[in-house]
């Protein structure tokens, strides 16, 4: 018996809902407050409940029509490429600043997504990334901290 | 009243906030007229910017591109038969075939008529319902609010995606979950943060929104291996005709838009509803009131069959601002989002919004004339231009949109933990995507969730901990009994398919 994708979706709902409840049940509140008619951890178990209702609904109930994803058709290959890149750039950010780290994640962006014209990657890389900051300390005087940047003496 | 309109008027014809609608407008309009990215997307990516802003310049920037990219939509509903917007879909039934007879630019010119009529009729309506409403509201108690706010969400969930109603309860009930992440607002006692100290304000809204739509739609069009842009490139290689309408298609126009717009701005203040029921409603509604001869023209081109749906999802926009400014309860995913910018701005609004800050309160109202003004007079010639700046290629829009939704949160906190949560989130958003699972009801909840914990404990507070107050007071009753009809609805249409 194939199992459809919405169902072990809803399961997993089940399965988060039962853990956020626990959670819930785990909350420490002030001894005064353990017999109010509401605390802290009232309107979390209500939801915990609630969630574990719907998703078990959606499992027994049938389905109308089923929802299936032809999966081959899709390219996971380029969004996990991009996810990483974007890890990447978290992880960067705050150690080598915003412009080296921006002007690099968009450079590896715009490659695995299959563009090659290096000239309009590379206008739209560097020289956009520091209009941009120009914008954001000229313009609207929000501070990015850039250690590159400030060891270089471009910003202060 | 009077003064009300003065004093929004001083602030929304300040040449700042007239830059701002104009931007709104423009920006609006280039997302929306992409396929897969709606005005909630348009409006995430403007949050972080509108920091930077006083609240009333931040909310009539957020208006321009609410107008600007259901305008967007209806572009290239009618010149490509893509609807950027569900809300443009009964736009392409009679605008398309008559882009096809040669006539796109009349067909640009009907919908950017009815659309600035429809609004203007709606905006109208808003100015002397809103205040008269706000005090109404006054009189709402906890019981009424909480039981409200089940009703909204009951009524999203129902209307987001057909025959999704349980997908939909459940994305809004992780949206309350989600929301309840960080400090207890009364008691200050974390919940759900797992010793991070990253967690302990919670979750923020920029975060879930940016996550959900503007970077989990960036990576949907990647993963479908879809191409937005393509479908600007056909707009701007169209030859649009001439603009002008003759004397029976302008009478036609005017026939259908008052009509049109009562039944926009009805569905649009209605919880859930919104633009896109408003407009199949009234191109169904028009088809019934016109003579045979005219009804056999529908599908085909028709004048009426145009002006309808775009009179009603533009009122359907103005209409939406009602819960929104009157309770502060917003009755969409696209008021939502404008919810909770504002309360990031320390803004709450609801019935004291028209008497605490009356300049954010009519400055909305009359932004949108202005709105209604630009799009009519810098979109409808622009289309051809702004679809060229649109062609970029899908290669330079993705990393784009990818760059300012981590740029965006990355200036609001300076903490990589909320860009590696915000990646995660869309991670899990673009899966839950690919199997139908509406994201408008997780955001509805996400910013609704404090509010309604906040009512319910006050509720049963007062109550002793009983659920009588749900049935106590007639008002809660009503509602109560209008968000179970919508409850009975929805699984009698499931069990009447089966």
């Amino acid at each position: 018996m194939k199992i459809s994708s919405v169902k072990i979706i809803s399961l997993l709902f089940f399965v988060l809902s039962a853990f956020y409840l626990y959670t819930a049940y785990q909350i420490q509140v002030f001894s005064f407050d353990e017999n109010a008619p509401f605390n802290a951890k009232t309107f979390p178990i209500y939801l915990g409940y609630t969630g574990m209702l719907l998703s078990a609904l959606r499992m027994i109930l049938p389905e109308k029509t089923v929802e299936e994803v032809n999966h081959k058709v899709l390219d996971y290959k380029k969004v996990i490429l991009l996810v990483v890149t974007m890890i990447f750039y978290g992880f960067t950010i705050l150690r080598v600043g915003f412009f080296l780290s921006t002007s690099i994640f968009l450079l590896f962006a715009y490659y695995f997504l299959g563009e090659r014209r290096w000239k309009w990657m590379l206008l739209f890389s560097f020289p956009f990334v520091a209009l941009f900051m120009l914008l954001l300390h000229g313009v609207l005087d929000i501070y990015l901290r850039d250690p590159l940047l400030k060891y270089l003496g471009i910003i202060g | 009243m009077i003064e009300g309109i003065l004093i929004g008027l001083n602030t929304a014809l300040s040449l700042k906030n007239i830059l701002m609608v104009m931007m709104g407008c423009f920006f609006g309009t280039i997302i929306g007229m992409l396929p897969g990215l709606g005005p909630m997307t348009a409006i995430a990516l403007m949050i972080p910017i509108t920091y930077g802003f006083d609240p009333a310049t931040g909310l009539i920037l957020m208006a321009g591109v609410y107008y600007g990219a259901v305008f967007g939509g209806s572009t290239s509903s009618i010149l490509i038969n893509a609807p950027g917007v569900p809300g443009t879909v009964a736009t392409s039934f009679d605008g398309y075939p008559m882009a096809q007879q040669g006539k796109a630019g009349k067909a640009l010119a009907i919908a950017a008529y009815s659309s600035f009529a429809g609004g203007t009729i709606a905006a109208i309506f808003l100015l002397f319902a809103a205040p008269s409403l706000s005090k109404v509201s006054l009189a709402f108690r906890s019981p009424d609010y909480f039981a409200l706010m089940v009703l909204g969400l009951t009524a999203v969930s129902a209307f987001s995606a057909k025959g999704q109603f349980l997908k939909a309860m459940m994305m809004a009930v992780l949206g309350l979950m989600l929301a309840t992440v960080g400090q207890d607002t009364l008691s200050d006692i974390p919940r759900f943060v797992f010793n991070n100290m990253n967690l302990s304000d919670g979750i923020s809204f920029v975060l879930v929104v940016m996550a959900t739509f503007a970077m989990s739609e960036a990576l949907t069009i990647i993963l479908k291996g879809t191409d937005p842009s393509s479908a600007a490139k056909a707009i701007s290689l169209k030859e649009l005709g001439s603009i002008k309408l003759d004397k029976e298609e302008t009478k036609k126009t005017l026939k259908t838009i008052p009509r049109s717009s009562i039944i926009g701005f009805i569905v649009g203040v209605l919880p859930g509803a919104g633009s896109t029921i408003a407009s199949f409603l009234a191109y169904g509604m028009e088809r019934n009131f016109v003579n045979k001869e005219e009804k056999e023209k529908f599908g085909k081109g028709s004048v009426h069959g145009l002006s309808a749906p775009e009179t009603a999802n533009n009122a359907a926009c103005s209409g939406s601002f009602v819960p929104l400014l009157t309770l502060g309860i917003p009755g969409s995913g696209t008021t939502a989002v404008m919810l909770g910018a504002l309360l990031g701005f320390g803004i709450q609004p609801g019935p004291r919004l028209y008497m605490t800050n009356p300049e954010i309160f009519w400055s909305v109202i009359m932004s949108m004339y202005i709105g209604m003004v630009v799009l009519l007079i810098l979109n409808l010639p622009l289309i051809p231009y702004i679809a060229r700046i649109l062609a970029v290629p899908r290669t330079f829009l993705i990393p784009m949109i990818l760059f300012f939704s981590v740029t965006g949160i990355y200036l609001m906190s300076f903490n990589t933990f909320d860009i590696f949560l915000m990646i995660g989130i869309a991670v899990v958003a673009t899966g839950l995507r690919l199997y139908k699972f509406p994201m408008p009801p997780l955001i509805l909840a996400f910013v609704l969730g404090g509010l309604m914990e906040e009512n319910l404990r006050r509720s049963l507070l007062i109550s002793d901990g009983s659920f009588n107050f749900l049935w106590d007071r007639p008002l809660t009753a009503i509602i109560l009994v209008f968000t179970i009809l919508i409850f009975s609805w929805q699984s009698y249409l499931s069990l009447k398919t089966k």
